[in-house]
């Protein structure tokens, strides 16, 4: 904003405003990072909503997704494509939902995504064993893998089908009392 | 419906014959409405039953209403609805399969409508709308001029009906607006529901607006478009303010949320420090500067003149004597004038009322946010329910964005995952118990006697620098001047170094570690301000008696010069005593005293704090780093390293010193701003020190409810700091020479004054009610009262709760038991379950077990929770014994993989092992 070129008009603004969790400055920092990451890609004026995406690749080098063992599983889940090629609206959007003020309800859901690897709804044994991989760095043993996913599944699995629907899932989140201050990146 | 069906027929093809006429849309709209079904009966179900409803409404209005009229009304109505229903599904695909279905259920008569439909497909919304609306409205007006005579009233019931659905729809839709952003939609779907919405609320609302009587809902409109608006501006401002906000995130990178939480926390305590200096400062010294008597007026307000060649050297000064003494900084400077300056400002009054203001308004603050941290919720699931599932999904910490913390990180979750496992696989370790038992119990006796210690080494030095005060001050060495504030922070640096050594011993889990060392820190600084404040507290009382001294010869003194001068001079009218205002004799004036002991506290404390960080952590890491290159070991990995932040500590820290602030306040006015100074250096420094010089810790503690655990201390220090702050407002009597109460018996009698003199009589009235014991007597026996019934009623709901609990437990096991035997429909596993003991499968004992319990549950609502633990364990232990014998542990993890089934429910015990086996074999062959 400012003097010399207007990124986004007011009511484009106040529409971005509307639908996420971020004020007016946080947007216009948002669209510098987004910009940050491709400068050559991106262009300062977005009044005109250009259909541009950046790939997956580029976004994961952000600081705040740089360390996080989730970061490509995340870039996904909101890219409209599934591949991963966020445009701004799918960049906002994620931080938007991983923002402080997000309700637990929201994070919840993505949560889910990210975490159901094969995108079939369920989080199956596969999506575990991946997930703990990722987050142990494949320090623990195929046999403690396995076991650790076995007890996962014991402990969440309401209805005994072997996987985790949205519903269990949601059920022994709600109950974690550390997630929401772990599922939240401050941008 | 039956007796319906002629005039449903009449109904239907008016219907129809208006539709097609008028309103191209309306058809598969109103068939979205129902996606179930579209058979044509449901159609005709539908419509009576609105136009039943319309017509009893206006029954009153319109009695010579012919057939025809209503069916317009009734389907207008329905019209009215499907078209806004329309506007909210938004998606091309959407339509089309509205219009999909369409040309599946209606018949001929209705294609050509589909047609149109299509036409009309590819024209814009809005135009749409307007359309629908323009017509609506015309063909409403038609149809009346041409039917009855009171079409006029009807027009105005009609628009009225409309009005209501078009208000109610306008209101969801400002709904969806404000709830768009917890939509799990993609962005752009969002933002076009955000168009769409917006403009139909932009035209209906124009609509509504219109006309006679709508003036005041177009003005509400209008309001709450600019409040929010407001609002919303309001919100970006106050995030701008929000100060250190890129530090904080750069530091939560780096060492993840709980480091973070401290910095945090330090904001939230600068925050609240404003506040109250903003208190203290615009009603007690701001007034007092501008419209009170200036410097050197009277007694109060001048240094005396055996002080007053020392009274500007530096190190008087640094002691908070000298001018400083004599300034708006301490409780002695301030005049008693009830009023001052052309405002007549109760000064007295507003000292006191800021001083306990304070108080009241940090306890708000701070029960607040304690009552909104704890609706974060995160409770509800027992310990050990989900242990598993929440290492797995919830202890990534999204906010790192460094790697060496990444590296720890990981490190520790694949740890505490192990020893999960570990403690799975055993649950008690057999040792040797007697030992242990000795060594915690010879730990705490240590402590115990460290932490007596310390106190008597306070009340010691604060002895002795009472008689120190009595010395001449040149004689004292500076030492023997700040001895109190010295060993005070010198304990404080000691000792959590010390407990902590004394906790090895303990061999505790470091959770639980972790919580005795704060407990035992927390200890030792109460102990230690307690016995400071005691020592105070004789010092006070001496005070008070050579206070008493000095008053009765002043007034001896006065009395003297009074009778003198009247014997002199022969006359009744005497002119106050002529002497400098730096000469007059005065009292010590405890007050100050007090003020100023606790602002030499909060100086040395600060100092040590921020030495003990620049030596303990900047020197250390210079050192460890440069001396690196030419040293025997490895520094930086071997003994000294680099230091950790200590969170705990710094927590406790803080904590007690906005204790002292709070005490302090009362005597001090200026503490607040120094203290608001103090934290204000100290967020800087602080980050500075932790972003060079630390390094994060290698067991990252989760920050969880940390946040109120910090405030749960507050809260508890607010409240002993409350106590002594009260005791002396409320019983020692004010100097005679100082202060805004002097020549008041107590400090509150100024608010007694008040109330006499200020306001109507019948006030004072009701306040001596009020103040009588028997009054009051009842009042708090109605609040015991209360608690109780609260306290009943919050154990009631704990049951319900705890019923609920067991009951989805139940349901959900029953679910897996009726699953897990349709997988065992194979001859194998049946034969294998014959083959087991009784007792693991026969549901009878496992009905008898389940009283208990519940018995224990309507006795004690405490125990609950541990009891049905026991239980399991026992369950446990039993499935255990009986596998052993049974199947004879073909492999050790299968243990394990039993258990949790039996740890978690109680109730699946008897058939828990056999699925539980199947699936242990299953791992053993992988």
């Amino acid at each position: 904003m400012g003097n010399k070129q207007t990124t986004f008009t007011d009511e484009q603004l106040e529409a971005f405003q509307d639908c996420t969790f971020f004020t007016r400055k946080e947007i216009l920092r948002l669209h510098g990072r987004y910009r940050e990451l491709a400068p050559h890609l991106v262009p300062l004026d977005y009044t005109n909503n250009p259909d541009i995406r950046v790939p997956l690749a580029l976004i994961v080098t952000m600081p705040e997704l740089k360390e996080n063992p989730f970061r490509d599983r995340i870039v996904e889940t909101f890219s409209e494509d599934g591949d991963g090629n966020q445009s701004f609206n799918d960049f906002v959007d994620m931080f938007s939902v991983l923002c402080e003020a997000s309700p637990r309800e929201l994070k919840t859901i993505y949560a889910f995504k990210i975490y159901d690897y094969n995108r079939d709804n369920f989080i199956c044994k596969e999506d575990l064993q991946q997930t703990l991989v990722k987050l142990t760095k494949g320090e623990l043993s195929p046999e403690e893998v396995s076991l650790v996913c076995e007890k996962v599944m014991e402990e969440a699995d309401l209805d005994g089908d072997s996987k985790l629907s949205f519903s269990d899932f949601e059920n022994m989140i709600s109950k974690a009392p550390d997630f929401l201050s772990n599922f939240h990146i401050r941008i | 419906m039956g007796k319906n069906d002629d005039c449903e027929k009449q109904l239907k093809a008016a219907e129809e014959a208006r539709r097609k006429s008028k309103n191209r849309r309306a058809k598969p709209q109103r068939k979205t409405k129902k996606t179930s079904d579209d058979e044509d009966d449901e159609d005709e179900d539908e419509s009576p039953k609105k136009r039943g409803r319309k017509k009893k409404k206006r029954d009153s209005d319109d009695d010579d209403d012919d057939e025809d009229r209503s069916v317009k009304k009734g389907s207008k109505t329905r019209k009215k609805k499907a078209k806004d229903e329309s506007e909210e599904e938004s998606e091309e695909d959407n339509k089309k399969k509205k219009n999909g279905r369409n040309t599946g259920g209606k018949g001929v008569s209705k294609k050509t409508k589909e047609e149109q439909n299509k036409d009309k497909k590819g024209k814009g919304k809005d135009k749409d709308k307007g359309k629908d609306k323009g017509k609506g409205k015309g063909g409403d007006k038609k149809k009346k001029g041409s039917s009855s005579s009171d079409s006029d009233s009807d027009e105005e019931s009609m628009s009225e009906g409309e009005m209501e659905a078009l208000k109610e729809e306008v209101e969801e839709k400002k709904k969806l607006i404000a709830t768009l952003r917890t939509k799990p939609w993609r962005m752009k779907r969002r933002l076009v529901h955000l168009k769409e919405a917006q403009e139909f609320v932009e035209k209906f609302e124009g609509a509504l607006g219109k006309g006679k009587g709508r003036k005041w809902y177009a003005y509400k409109v209008m309001m709450t478009k600019k409040l929010i608006k407001f609002k919303r501006d309001f919100e970006n401002f106050k995030t701008a303010c929000i100060p250190w906000e890129r530090k904080i995130k750069e530091v939560e990178s780096h060492f993840g949320s709980s480091v973070a939480s401290y910095f945090i926390f330090l904001r939230w305590m600068y925050g609240l420090n404003l506040v109250l200096f903003g208190f203290m400062f615009g009603l007690v010294i701001l007034p007092e500067i501008l419209m009170g008597l200036p410097y050197g007026s009277i007694a109060r307000k001048t240094v005396p003149r055996p002080e007053q060649d020392t009274a500007m050297d530096f190190s008087v000064l640094f002691d908070f004597n000298g001018y400083c003494k004599y300034s708006f900084l301490f409780y002695g400077y301030y005049n008693n004038d009830r009023m001052i300056g052309v405002l007549k400002f109760r000064l007295p009054l507003s000292y006191l009322l800021v001083g306990v203001g304070i108080f009241g308004y940090s306890l708000m603050v701070v029960v607040r946010t304690m009552a909104r941290n704890s609706n974060e919720g995160g409770e509800g699931a027992e310990e050990g329910e989900f242990t598993f599932s929440w290492k797995m999904f919830t202890s990534w910490d999204y906010l790192i964005g460094n790697p060496e913390t990444a590296d720890n990180k990981y490190a520790s979750i694949t740890t505490s995952f192990k020893e999960s496992i570990v403690d799975e696989q055993e649950n008690q370790k057999d040792e040797n118990i007697h030992l242990r038992r000795f060594l915690r119990v010879l730990a705490n006796f240590m402590i115990l006697c460290s932490l007596g210690g310390s106190g008597f080494l306070i009340y010691y030095v604060v002895k002795r620098s009472q008689e120190f005060a009595e010395m001449e001050n040149d004689e004292l060495s500076w030492f023997e001047k700040n001895e109190v504030e010295f060993v005070m922070s010198l304990l404080g640096l000691v000792c959590p170094p010390l407990f902590e050594t004394i906790a090895e011993l303990e061999d505790y889990h470091p959770r639980i570690a972790l919580k005795w060392q704060l407990g035992r820190i927390f200890a030792l600084f109460l102990g230690n301000l307690y016995t400071f404040l005691f020592a105070l507290f004789d010092e006070v009382t001496a005070k008070l008696e050579k206070e008493k001294i000095i008053k009765n010869s002043t007034i001896w003194a006065l009395n003297e010069y009074y009778a003198n001068y009247s014997s002199f001079h022969n006359t009744t009218d005497i002119p106050p005593p002529n002497i400098h205002p730096a000469d007059v004799v005065r009292g010590p004036c405890w007050e100050t005293g007090v003020g100023i002991e606790f602002v030499k506290l909060i100086v040395s404390d600060m100092q040590v704090t921020y030495l003990t960080i620049l030596i303990g952590d900047f020197v250390r890491a210079v050192i460890v780093r440069f001396l690196n290159y030419c040293w025997c070991w490895d520094l930086e990995a071997g003994f000294p390293s680099y230091g950790e932040f200590d969170i705990s500590g710094n927590v406790l820290g803080l904590v007690f010193n906005q204790g002292m602030i709070w005490m302090g306040a009362f005597y001090a006015p200026g503490l607040v701003g120094l203290n608001v100074l103090r934290l204000l250096t100290s967020m800087y420094y602080q980050c500075w020190a932790v972003m060079s010089c630390n390094v994060p810790h290698e067991r990252v503690f989760k920050a969880s409810r940390s946040n109120n655990f910090y405030m749960g201390l507050l809260l508890l220090v607010l409240f002993l700091s409350l106590l002594p702050v009260v005791y002396t407002i409320m019983t020692l009597p004010p100097s005679f020479d100082c202060g805004p109460f002097s020549g008041q018996e107590k400090m509150y009698d100024v608010v007694m004054e008040t109330i006499e003199n200020d306001l109507p009589a019948f006030i004072g009235n009701i306040f001596t009610y009020a103040t009588n014991p028997g009054l009051i007597m009842p009042a708090v026996l109605l609040m015991i009262l209360a608690l109780y019934y609260l306290n009943t009623t919050s154990k009631g709901y704990q049951q319900a709760n705890n019923d609920l609990k067991r009951k989805m437990q139940m349901a959900r096991d029953e679910e897996k038991n009726r699953r897990n035997n349709k997988d065992s429909t194979n001859q194998v596993m049946k034969d294998l379950e014959a083959l087991l003991p009784n007792r693991s499968l026969a549901p009878p004992p496992e009905e008898e077990e389940e009283p208990p319990p519940e018995v224990v549950v309507d006795k004690g609502s405490k125990s609950p929770k541990t009891k049905p633990k026991k239980k399991a364990e026992k369950g446990e232990k039993e499935v255990d014994l009986q596998k052993e014998v049974s199947l004879a542990a073909q492999n050790p993890k299968s243990p394990v993989t039993r258990a949790p089934g039996s740890r978690g429910a109680p109730t699946a015990n008897p058939k828990g092992p056999q699925p539980g086996k199947e699936r242990s074999r299953g791992g053993a062959s992988k």
